[in-house]
């Protein structure tokens, strides 16, 4: 999966402390929920992303777990209080224990 | 204790009020769809008012399809600028190689799809006209209708349209395809002897069982469908009328759909590309 580009979206990347960030995230994934079958009648095994994660220098601030109801595509929006300037991670792991990654600097002053 | 009469009364009309709360079709629950549209651009249009399938749709979609970055349909878009400048085939060139920047030399240009080609002697959707280029300068396989690589480049190309009329041409050698196109969307087909003009025309508006009926226009085509959470392209759209009127459909890429999308998108002339427009 490491084609796999995901959107990110920061409404802004610089907050007083305090300050709040709207955070946006869009990925590319099938979701295959594993309840439904092919051409001949055998089941689709189930392959979502299970889990997305978003941490701020290491520290997880953001999770989320994914069950086989959710569509393809899945899309987050969630509002972060940045405590310090760093690097946001942002990971999405698949069934298969692969994963999706994306980083994103912000600064708080 | 009421007497017999009445309380049978009173329990019809509770199972009155019962009844009708489920099928309540409150006049506000209904997409307003009215004014929203463009007056026809030819005299000879079937409508008073063409409107974007767009408004048809809830309020939650439309304003899906509204925000760039919600609206998951640029995803194929991004892919689709990948493909872009990606060198592919024996001639080691990729679109970009003759085209450069998309964003310049693509703008406008799928608004006035499908075109006439003078060397096949018949018009090319946009779809016909990137194999064309793959099979042609590229020296690359042609991409199978259907696989995610067309159908990303032909939306990437309807994006670079973005808000741009629509401006097929009906005229000259493309006239006999027009009349075709026209008399098949008048053609009743299948066991239910639907036409396209059954629903879309005659009908729009108006509620089909749990489907609130559009106009049936192709300026958001290919659409991320909600239901499939994928891109579809215009002739698969088509495809699944024509088997919901229990027809045998056409072939995508066939004759008789690139007919019909020319007719279609001429019922549709000035309405504004919505690439990638979102539907349910």
């Amino acid at each position: 999966m490491a084609d796999v580009k995901p959107r990110i979206k920061l409404d802004k990347k610089e907050v007083a402390k305090g300050g709040v960030i709207e955070v946006k995230t869009l990925v590319s994934h099938t979701m295959e929920s594993g309840q439904r079958k092919d051409k001949d009648g055998k089941t689709i095994p189930r392959k979502i992303l299970n889990t997305f994660n978003c941490d701020l220098n290491g520290k997880t601030i953001f999770s989320a777990n994914m069950e086989g109801a959710v569509s393809a595509n899945p899309y987050f929006q969630f509002k972060i209080k940045p405590a310090e300037s760093g690097t946001l991670t942002f990971t999405w792991i698949d069934d298969d224990g692969s994963k999706i990654q994306a980083t994103e600097q912000i600064k708080v002053s | 204790m009421p007497s017999v009469p009445l309380r049978v009364a009173l329990a019809a009309a509770a199972i009155l009020v019962c009844a009708a709360a489920p099928h309540a079709q409150d006049a506000s629950e209904r997409p307003a769809w009215q004014g929203h549209g463009i007056k026809p651009q030819s005299p000879d249009s079937p409508f008073e008012e063409v409107v974007s399938g767009l408004y048809f749709r809830s309020k939650e979609t439309q304003a899906m399809q509204a925000d760039d970055f919600n609206n998951p349909g640029f995803l194929a878009v991004e892919q689709g600028q990948e493909l872009w400048s990606k060198a592919d085939g024996a001639a080691g060139k990729s679109c970009a190689s003759c085209h450069n920047e998309a964003a310049t030399s693509m703008k406008g240009v799928a608004a006035a799809y499908p075109k006439w080609n003078e060397r096949l002697g018949k018009p090319v959707n946009l779809e016909q006209r990137i194999n064309l280029c793959r099979s042609g300068a590229l020296k690359a396989e042609p991409w199978a209708f259907g696989t995610p690589e067309l159908t990303a480049m032909t939306t990437y190309l309807r994006n670079q349209s973005s808000g741009m009329p629509g401006a097929v041409t009906v005229d000259g050698p493309m006239t006999p395809w027009f009349e075709r196109g026209k008399a098949l969307y008048y053609q009743r087909n299948g066991q239910l002897d639907l036409a396209c003009a059954s629903c879309h025309q005659s009908n729009h508006g108006k509620y089909l069982r749990a489907d609130f009926l559009s106009q049936g226009q192709s300026n958001g085509f290919p659409v991320y469908r909600l239901r499939d959470q994928r891109l579809v392209p215009l002739h698969e759209r088509m495809e699944g009328c024509m088997q919901d009127v229990r027809a045998t459909p056409y072939a995508p890429l066939s004759d008789e759909f690139v007919a019909l999308e020319t007719y279609v998108a001429w019922r549709g002339l000035g309405l504004p590309v919505e690439t990638p427009a979102v539907r349910n």
